[in-house]
Order: C-alpha cells, then sequence, then structure tokens
C-alpha cells in the first residue's frame, strides 16, 4: 500500500522527467504516448488506493524522506490518503488523463507539444503533492509548483507578450495569496510546535491548546488569503480570465477542474480550525458570495467564449467558498467533483469550438455549428445542462445541496445563490445557443474550414459527458435518496475527515427549494432560447455598445485598471523614487561627502597607483609570505 | 595542520600560477581550486567523524600582545569553507569562455583571495581574523582595477576606502575587548568572555561596531551604495567572488564574532538592526524592480537577500540560523549563476540593457530552461535551494519578531515582480535584429550551468545533509548564549 501511494505522483513526475531530457529525440506522438501513459497509471494507481479506502476509513501515512529539519522544526516529504485526497486523486488523475489524450489531438500542429507535454506531467505531479501531503509544508511544494506550472503554461506561447504578461500577472497574484499561506504556516508553527496534519487535527488538539481564538481566527484568515489567491476569489480573481491566454486543455485542466480548487480543498483539509472561527467563516462565505455574483454578472456580457467560462469558473468557486463558509464541507467538495466534470467538459468543448473555428473566440461570429460539430454540440450541451442545475445531473445534485445548506444558514445567502444559479443558467444557455444554434456569421473561409474533431478529441468529450450527467448520483440528498432507497454515498464516505452537516431543514421545505430553483432555472433557459434563438438575437460589436451597465460589466467593471493605477504604478513610482530620490543624491551623497573629506588620502593614493600594478600584486604576495614564515 | 593546509594550498597555487606564466594558467588553477575542494571534503569527513581537535591549529604568534595563530573549525566554518572552495573552482571554469590578459596574474589573485577568505572562516583570534578580513581585500581591489569596466578606478577606490572604514571600527571594539580581556589575549573565547561581562550598553555599542564594518561588506541599506557600482564595474570572476563568497564574510562575522561575544547587546539592540535589515529588504526590491540593465538588477536583488540573512542572524534561534546558513549557501551558488547568466548574455550581445534584448528563448531553449530556473531559485520556489534558506528565515524571524517577518514576507512578492519581468524582457517575447543572432551555448557554457541548476535543484529537494553540517554547532552557539 504504501509503495501503491508513493508511486501515484511518481508516475507523472518520471514521464516528465523522460520528455524533458529526451526533448527533441523523441518524437511528437512519442512524447505524447508517455505524457498520457504516465497519467493514466497514475489514475489507475489511484483508483486502487480509492478503493482501499471505500472499504473502510484508515488513512495511511507514508514518509518519502526527511525534508527540512531545524532545530524542533520538522517537516518531512510525506503523504497522507484519506477519503479527502483520495478523491481529489481521482479527480486529478481521471480528469487529468481524459484532457492529456484531448491534447494530443488539440496541440498535434504545435512546434512546442514536447513541452507542453512536459509542463502539463509536472503540472500533475505537483497537483498530485498538493493533495497527497501530510503537513503544510508539502500542501505548500504543490502548492507553489502548480503555480510555476501555471505561469509556464499560461505563457506557453511565449513569442506574444501578452500571454507572457498574463502568465506573470497570474504568478505576483498567487504569491500574493502564498505570503498569507506561509504567514500562516509561521503562525501555526509558532503556536503549536508543529506543521503536521496528524497533531493538529488530532481530536481534541485545537481545542484543548491554550491557542487563543484570535489567534485561531489570524491563522484561518492568512490560509484563506491564500485559498483567495489559488481560487481566484475577490479581491486576487483577476488573474484567472487572463490565464486563457494559455491553450484550451491548460484552461480546462488546470484553470478549471484541478489547480483552482486548491483553496477548497484547503480550507476543507483544514476544517478544523475553520470550524472553531466563526468570524473567518463568515468572511468566507461573503467573500464566496460576492465573487459568485460578480463572476456571474460579467459573465453575462463577455463574448469570448473562454472568457464566459473563465468567469464561470469564478463565480461557481464564489459558490464552493459559500458552501466552506456555511460548513457545508462535503457539499463543497462535492461540487468541486461536479464541477471539475462539466466545466472540463465545457472548456474543451470550446476547445474543439475554437479548434473548428481556427482560432476564433468571439461567438458572436460563430452560429449553427451544431450541424458541423454533432459530437460537441451534444457533449456541450450535457455540461450546459449540468452546470445550469438541471436534474438529474451532476451539478443539479451538488448545486442543490449548497444552496439548501446556505438557505439553513442564512436567507439572503440562499437567495443571493439562487440569483446566481440563474445568471449561470442564462449565461451558459446564451453562450451555447449563440454558439451551435442559428445561421452561421463567420467568414466563408471558416465556415469552409468547419469540422468535426478526431476522435481522440471526441473521446474526451463523450466520457465527461457521461460523468457529467451521471456523477450526481454519487451524492443523492436525503430527502430524493430516502424514497429511492439511495445512500448519500459521498457524505458517508467523507464524514470521517469533514464530518456531516449539522444544518437541517425539513424535508418539505428542501423539496420546495429544490422545485422552486428548478422551475426557475427552466424559466430563465426558455427566456434566453427565446431570445437568442426565436428572436436570433445576436450582442452588438464592441463599438455599438449602449447602455452604461452593459459597458461597464462588458469593461469587467475595469477592476484590473483600478489595480494598476492604485498598486502597479504607484509601485513603480515609489520604487523610482527611492532611486532617484534617495538612493543617488541622499545615500549615496553622504558617501561622496564624507568621500571629498578624504581626497588627501585619495590623491596619495593615486600617486602609488600609476605603478604597474601587476608588480604590485606580486609584492603583495611575498609581503604575505614572510609574514607567514616569520611568524609560525 | 589540516585547516592550516586549507589557507596555504591556495597562496602556494598563487605562487605556482605567478611562476608558470599565462600559459595554461586557467587550467592550473582549475586543477589547484579542485584540490582545494578535495582538500575542504576531506576536512569535512574529518569533522563528520568527530575529530574535531585535529582541525585545530593553535601556536603562539605575537606572544607579548596574546595574539595567537589560531585555526579551528566547527560546522559553521566548514559549512563556510565548503562553499568558497566549492565555488572557486566553478568560477574559474566559468572564466574559460574568455581570454583575459595577464591571465596567471588574474588567477594567482583569486587564489590569494580565496586564502584570505578560507582565513577568515577558520580563524579563531580576534586579531587574526582581522588580518584575514583585510588582505581579502587587496586581491579583489587589483582584480577590479586591472580588468574592470569603465569607471573602475573611481569605483574600486571608493569600494576600498569604504570597506576599510568600517574595518576600522570593527578594530576600535576588537581592541577595546581586548583590553577588557582577563589577560589580554586576543584569543576568541577570551574575547568572548569578555565581550559577555560588559554592561548592556556597551554591548550594544561593541555590536553596532561589528554591524557597521560588516554591514558595508555585506551590504545592508544605508551601506550599500558602493556595491552596485562596484558590481557592475569588476569583471565576472571578481564579482562572482564578491557576490558570491565574499559577502559571506560579513554575514559569517556576524555568527562567529557578534552574536556570541555580546548576547545580551543582541537581545536588546538585535530589533533595531533586525527593522534595518527588512528596511534592506524592501528598499533593495524595489529598486530592482524598475532597474534597466540586469546586472544593476542582480546588484539590488543580492542586496535584498542579503537583507533576509542579516534579519535571520538577530533573530537568534535555531531557525532564523540554519535559514542563514543555507541561504548563505544559496546566496553563494545562486548569484555565481545569475552572473554567470549575465556573462552568457553581454559576451554575445555586448550589452545587458533589459530593454534592447528579448526573444532568446526562441534561439537558444537550453540557455533559457537553465537560467529560469536560477531565477526560480531566487524567487525561492519549493525544491530549489533558495527556498529552503527563505523559509527556514521567515519562519525564524517570526518567533522573535512577527511583524518584521510579515514585511520581510513581501521580498517573496517583489521578487517575483522583478525578476520574472526582468527574465521576460530579456528572454521572452519576439526576437529582435540583435538577439536573433543570439550564439548557442558552448559546451563549458552549459556544464557549468548545469552544474549550477543540479546543485540548486539537490540542495532543494535534499537539504538535511547541509543542514546537518550547521546543526549541532549552531545548537552549541545557541547553548553559549542562554
Amino acid at each position: 500500500m504504501e509503495q501503491l501511494v508513493k508511486l501515484i505522483p511518481l508516475f507523472p513526475l518520471i514521464s516528465f522527467a523522460i520528455i524533458a531530457l529526451m526533448n527533441r529525440r523523441l518524437s511528437k506522438p512519442q512524447a505524447a504516448v508517455i505524457a498520457c501513459i504516465g497519467v493514466l497509471l497514475s489514475f489507475i494507481d489511484s483508483a486502487v488506493v480509492f478503493q482501499s479506502q471505500l472499504q473502510s476509513f484508515h488513512p495511511v501515512e507514508v514518509k518519502v524522506f526527511d525534508w527540512i529539519i531545524a532545530g524542533n522544526f520538522n517537516a518531512s516529504f510525506s503523504f497522507l490518503v484519506d477519503p479527502l485526497s483520495s478523491i481529489f486523486l481521482m479527480v486529478i488523475t481521471g480528469v487529468g488523463f481524459l484532457i492529456h489524450l484531448f491534447s494530443v489531438g488539440y496541440m498535434k500542429d504545435d512546434d512546442g507539444m514536447r513541452r507542453f507535454f512536459a509542463y502539463l506531467n509536472l503540472f500533475i505531479f505537483f497537483m498530485l503533492v498538493l493533495v497527497l501531503g501530510n503537513n503544510f509544508l508539502v500542501m505548500f511544494i504543490g502548492w507553489e509548483g502548480v503555480g510555476f506550472c501555471s505561469f509556464m503554461l499560461i505563457g506557453f506561447w511565449y513569442k506574444d507578450n501578452k500571454n507572457n504578461d498574463a502568465a506573470k500577472k497570474a504568478f505576483v497574484m498567487n504569491r500574493i495569496g502564498d505570503l498569507g499561506f506561509l504567514i500562516a504556516m509561521c503562525l501555526i508553527f509558532f503556536n503549536f510546535g508543529s506543521l503536521n496534519y496528524s497533531t493538529l487535527f488530532s481530536p481534541g488538539f485545537l481545542a484543548e491548546s491554550s491557542v487563543s481564538t484570535e489567534t485561531l481566527t489570524l491563522i484561518t484568515f492568512c490560509l484563506f488569503v491564500g485559498a483567495m489567491g489559488k481560487s481566484a476569489q475577490i479581491p486576487l480573481y483577476t488573474w484567472l480570465p487572463d490565464a486563457m491566454a494559455g491553450p484550451t486543455p491548460v484552461s480546462a485542466l488546470i484553470h478549471a477542474a484541478t489547480m483552482v480548487t486548491a483553496g477548497i480543498y484547503m480550507v476543507a483539509r483544514t476544517n478544523v480550525m475553520f470550524s472553531l472561527t466563526p468570524e473567518t467563516m463568515t468572511l468566507v462565505s461573503i467573500i464566496g458570495i460576492a465573487t459568485a455574483l460578480l463572476g456571474a454578472i460579467i459573465g453575462l456580457f463577455q463574448n469570448d467564449i473562454k472568457k464566459v467560462l473563465a468567469y464561470s469558473t469564478v463565480s461557481q468557486l464564489g459558490l464552493m467558498f459559500v458552501a466552506l463558509g456555511v460548513g457545508a464541507y462535503t457539499a463543497a467538495v462535492f461540487h468541486v467533483v461536479t464541477h471539475a466534470f462539466f466545466k472540463a467538459l465545457l472548456f474543451l468543448g470550446s476547445g474543439s469550438v475554437i479548434h473548428a473555428m481556427g482560432g476564433e473566440q468571439d461567438i458572436r461570429v460563430m452560429g449553427g455549428l451544431k450541424k458541423k460539430l454533432p459530437i460537441t454540440y451534444l457533449t456541450f450541451l450535457i455540461g450546459t445542462l449540468a452546470i445550469s442545475g438541471i436534474p438529474p445531473l451532476a451539478g443539479f445534485f451538488s448545486k442543490d445541496q449548497i444552496l439548501s445548506e446556505a438557505f439553513a444558514h442564512n436567507k439572503i445567502l440562499f437567495a443571493l445563490g439562487l440569483l446566481v444559479s440563474l445568471m449561470t443558467a442564462f449565461y451558459m444557455f446564451r453562450l451555447f445557443f449563440l454558439t451551435f444554434h442559428g445561421s452561421f456569421r463567420g467568414t466563408h473561409d471558416q465556415e469552409h474550414h468547419l469540422h468535426e474533431s478526431p476522435i481522440n478529441m471526441t473521446l474526451p468529450l463523450i466520457v465527461l459527458a457521461v460523468c457529467a450527467a451521471f456523477a450526481g448520483f454519487i451524492g443523492v440528498p436525503h430527502v430524493i435518496g430516502e424514497g429511492l432507497g439511495l445512500h448519500n454515498l459521498f457524505e458517508s464516505y467523507l464524514s470521517p475527515v469533514l464530518g456531516v452537516s449539522s444544518s437541517h431543514i425539513e424535508a418539505s421545505v428542501e423539496w420546495m427549494l429544490m422545485g422552486l430553483t428548478t422551475v426557475l432555472i427552466v424559466m430563465v433557459i426558455l427566456y434566453a432560447r427565446h431570445l437568442f434563438v426565436s428572436k436570433n438575437y445576436v450582442p452588438e460589436s464592441d463599438s455599438h455598445m449602449k447602455g452604461s451597465f452593459k459597458k461597464l460589466a462588458y469593461g469587467k467593471f475595469y477592476v484590473d485598471e483600478f489595480y494598476n493605477k492604485v498598486f502597479t504604478q504607484p509601485l513603480d513610482k515609489i520604487s523610482l523614487f527611492l532611486e532617484k530620490g534617495i538612493d543617488i543624491p541622499v545615500i549615496d551623497g553622504m558617501v561622496r561627502g564624507i568621500g571629498k573629506l578624504t581626497q588627501g588620502l585619495a590623491s596619495i593614493a593615486r600617486k602609488i597607483q600609476t605603478g604597474n600594478t601587476g608588480y604590485y600584486a606580486i609584492a603583495f604576495v611575498f609581503a604575505i609570505l614572510l609574514l607567514f614564515i616569520f611568524f609560525i | 595542520m589540516l585547516t592550516l593546509l586549507l589557507i596555504l594550498l591556495p597562496l602556494i597555487s598563487g605562487f605556482i600560477l605567478l611562476l608558470t606564466g599565462s600559459k595554461n594558467a586557467r587550467q592550473i588553477a582549475l586543477v589547484l581550486s579542485l584540490i582545494e575542494f578535495g582538500l575542504a571534503l576531506f576536512a569535512l569527513s574529518t569533522l563528520k567523524s568527530g575529530a574535531v581537535e585535529s582541525l585545530n591549529y593553535n601556536i603562539p604568534w605575537i606572544p607579548n600582545m596574546g595574539i595567537s595563530f589560531h585555526l579551528g573549525m566547527d560546522g559553521i566554518s566548514m559549512l563556510m569553507v565548503l562553499l568558497s572552495t566549492m565555488l572557486m573552482p566553478l568560477i574559474v571554469f566559468a572564466s574559460f569562455n574568455k581570454t583575459y590578459n595577464n591571465a596567471h596574474t588574474l588567477y594567482a589573485l583569486m587564489m590569494l583571495m580565496q586564502s584570505a577568505m578560507v582565513g577568515s572562516f577558520v580563524a579563531m583570534d580576534g586579531f587574526l581574523f582581522y588580518i584575514f578580513w583585510e588582505v581579502s581585500l587587496i586581491p579583489i581591489f587589483f582584480i577590479i582595477l586591472m580588468w574592470g569596466g569603465e569607471n573602475r578606478q573611481k569605483t574600486t577606490f571608493k569600494f576600498f576606502i569604504y570597506t576599510l572604514f568600517g574595518s576600522l571600527f570593527m578594530l576600535v571594539a576588537l581592541i577595546y575587548l581586548y583590553l577588557h580581556t582577563a589577560n589580554h589575549s586576543f584569543d576568541i573565547q577570551a574575547l568572548y568572555a569578555a565581550g559577555r561581562s560588559l554592561p548592556l550598553v556597551e554591548q550594544g555599542l561593541i555590536m553596532g561596531a561589528f554591524f557597521l564594518a560588516f554591514a558595508i561588506k555585506m551590504p545592508v541599506f544605508p551601506f550599500h551604495t558602493w556595491q552596485p557600482s562596484t558590481y557592475v564595474a569588476a569583471p565576472t570572476p571578481g564579482v562572482m567572488v564578491l557576490g558570491g563568497v565574499m559577502s559571506k564574510m560579513a554575514t559569517y562575522g556576524l555568527i562567529r564574532w557578534v552574536l556570541p561575544m555580546v548576547p545580551d547587546g543582541v537581545h536588546e539592540y538585535g530589533y533595531l538592526i533586525i527593522g534595518l535589515s527588512v528596511v534592506s529588504i524592501i528598499y533593495a526590491s524595489c529598486i530592482a524592480i524598475i532597474q534597466k540593465d540586469f546586472k544593476y538588477l542582480i546588484a539590488y536583488a543580492s542586496i535584498a537577500h542579503i537583507g533576509l540573512i542579516s534579519a535571520g542572524i538577530f533573530a537568534m534561534n535555531m531557525q532564523s540560523l540554519q535559514g542563514s546558513l543555507m541561504e548563505m549557501m544559496s546566496h553563494g551558488i545562486n548569484t555565481v549563476g545569475l552572473f554567470f547568466a549575465y556573462d552568457i548574455i553581454y559576451n554575445r550581445m555586448h550589452t545587458s540593457e533589459m530593454s534592447k534584448l528579448g526573444g532568446i528563448r526562441g534561439v537558444e531553449s537550453r540557455f533559457a530552461f537553465l537560467f529560469f530556473i536560477i531565477v526560480l531559485s531566487n524567487i525561492a520556489l519549493p525544491f530549489t535551494n533558495g527556498f529552503i534558506g527563505e523559509f527556514l528565515l521567515l519562519l525564524g524571524v517570526f518567533q522573535t519578531n512577527m511583524v518584521a517577518a510579515s514585511f520581510a514576507g513581501l521580498s517573496i512578492i517583489l521578487g517575483a515582480v522583478y525578476m520574472l519581468r526582468a527574465f521576460q524582457k530579456m528572454m521572452l517575447g519576439e526576437t529582435n535584429s540583435l538577439t536573433l543572432h543570439f550564439p548557442k551555448l558552448e559546451k563549458q557554457e552549459l556544464i557549468t550551468l548545469s552544474i549550477i541548476v543540479i546543485l540548486i535543484v539537490v540542495m532543494g529537494v535534499y537539504p538535511k545533509p547541509i543542514l546537518e553540517i550547521t546543526e549541532s554547532s549552531i545548537q552549541t552557539l545557541l547553548q553559549g548564549i542562554q
């Protein structure tokens, strides 16, 4: 068992190493095959480990080697497999493999295909380390490692500086969060003397320690700052939409299914601490709902297919934080899983569309792709239905769970969450109808070029569509499950780590909420259909845009511009002032002033220097030697 | 005897190089410096086997003044000796891509510097330390003066006078302590005893005097202004020694000569230096952001890293001290790496102004890859050596001073800003007419960069052997203070 656990991250690391070292000696297909095999083996291995965890609750700890030891600080490089990490293992390697497979077709004409797969493998490695780590520091390795891979992949087409800027922005914004994470680790070690989960989260350890709630609140706050960066929450979300500069499979894997959910994983992993700090929990749910709303509103007005999906991801991540904030950790993780399926599906579907459109991403010039791309169309429809929350697709169950938990906690939170869901259904169907229905609005060349993607690209779509359709049944809510004799497998599996949600609402109320939500969502979809199919409405071009709110939302509320004015530019100005206003005139000025006083000395020294310098060097050697011989 | 040999060998090497003349000077220098490194490894095994006494060498030198030729090594000295003896062959090898005039003199001076640096790391007598400390200045002075670039005379002079000026304070402090020793001795233990018996304020003053000397050499804000211009004027081998090893003489000096000598003073007033160091970190990081020339950027980045080391030393706990030693190792290696990358670019493009470059990755991707790993280590990514040091430093400083550590932590953000910006400007984007013809790396350059990168990753993944070298010595040091 221990060996199996060690192998999980080792497989992708090995395939990364092979591709990186062999590089040009491998043909492009060879590199792709090696990369896929690495992840596939890791997936099979994860499945075996997952299977063993299913039978009974027995966390496995595996020490790989000693890492940093200094005095009483001891952080080894070691892994922990328990229900929580094993679920993430399955999602990362499973969805990861499908996206690898898709990329074989998507990237086949790209010169950088080898390094693409190398980075993708390395990413999988770090992501696995992130969820497998059994202490905060190992999580941090993964945390920064995936950030680095994300940097490399966003800036994959490095000749265009726009991509490089996006990559740099993502890295720096993540670093802001990482500082929070680092400070949290310092605080934890300072107060508890350990960074190991097994010590910190052993029953009663935190409650019995003499550490005050204020300190704990500070710790969870700092941890949450880290989560904000990685999971793109207000105010650190602006990097995620820009990250779409990377190849589309990257957006699917890193910026939708896995890396951006690391923040949710972290809060879920440390749920024992968060549960003790209600203030932070409130903040988490407020930030979560605010981000969910903002993402959804901006998503309503975007016309770039990937941008819509990116803001949708921001918004969905917000919903997951709402769940975490109300203590419904299982619901949040459940939504991570279903979201991984349908959002990866949607991104890959958009990849298939972009591929067919020859790189075009503007939905205003698409339309009518239904006939030319039947598989993409069908799978995309399933993804869209799933994210909108139509029963019995996966998104319905997870979203319903979050909403009913929110309802039990706070009615306003529920209402806003419902609003987000309705907007989600609207912008997703807006995207769907504009892309696949109506008539084609692009150029003649593009139309001629339209084609369905090859089987290795459509197969992942089909598998993901099946998952997006049926994955929800692993977490059927009690009210429905009772009648059908179904058990909420997901909740009971995770309960040893995440506990069981304490908030319960009456069955009749829950039925009502479910019905209400579904009816409203269906109405929104019908409205979208009316607007974009029956009336053939197409969003106007940028220059003809009317309505100030629309412009504002289309411009993403100019948050980037605001950050630029308030942070980036002042930093440059301060730096310039420090150099030109302080360093040269004041600090060095003083030195020069003192220097002038010693001018006399200087002139003497200059006279000595006029000779042959080599001679002096030799004289120096002799002098030293003489000194030694004389005194020893 | 072994310790003495570590000092004598480079001295003799320098002499041999002067005699043999320019022909094959660099090959001879490489072999000799490798022998020195081997000797250091042998010393390490001796230390590990527990035969500490055999590393001790103590004979009276000027007996009527209580000055002895006392050498010795504990883990801390050992690590520093390892760093300098390991970097020297690397620096020599890195210089193979260029032919210097009077090469034999250049390498001879490098060897002499090595001798003095090793001497300062193993000296266990205050006066002896001071001698080595000052002597080490002379070769670098000549190296910059004879092989340096523009403005070398003015710059060298400033550098020389500035550091000499700082050292005077150290000399005064040493003599003051000497006068307080029981039987007038410069021996380290006697000086420790004298220092610890001083009243608090005097301890603080002694600390200040030493710090001034060391702060100039490291350098720490506001004593840093000699450094960027000197780095820019110095030839590549010289700047590698300056930034890679000589700055560590100062940080080592703080651990060896200040902490155990005036511990109460450090406890009482150390926060002032921690504060100054944190200012230094942020100040230098900010200025690094707007640098246009890559060499200046390295210089300011170096100040930022050194500031963190300095803060860690004065935080005076296990994690911060282990972190500072680890970071000294990393900073040494990475500085050599960065300057070598600079050298590769400058030799080809004859400029290091970043806006004139760009797109090199598209022409020579191997260089971009290796260079990027060095960059990553500088921004302390986990699994690089830079992370181990910085993490332990932040963790350690945090336990002494939470606010200072939190501000110091800003360096991980600012560091990413300036380093990635620089890398992007030089290596990414479209090629221009200049970088289009960026020649491929020579084999020697590829090997040198690979060695540096391997060191970075190996130390980052498995730092235990290095941390173990100093663990017990730091423990002893901390126990002595309490």
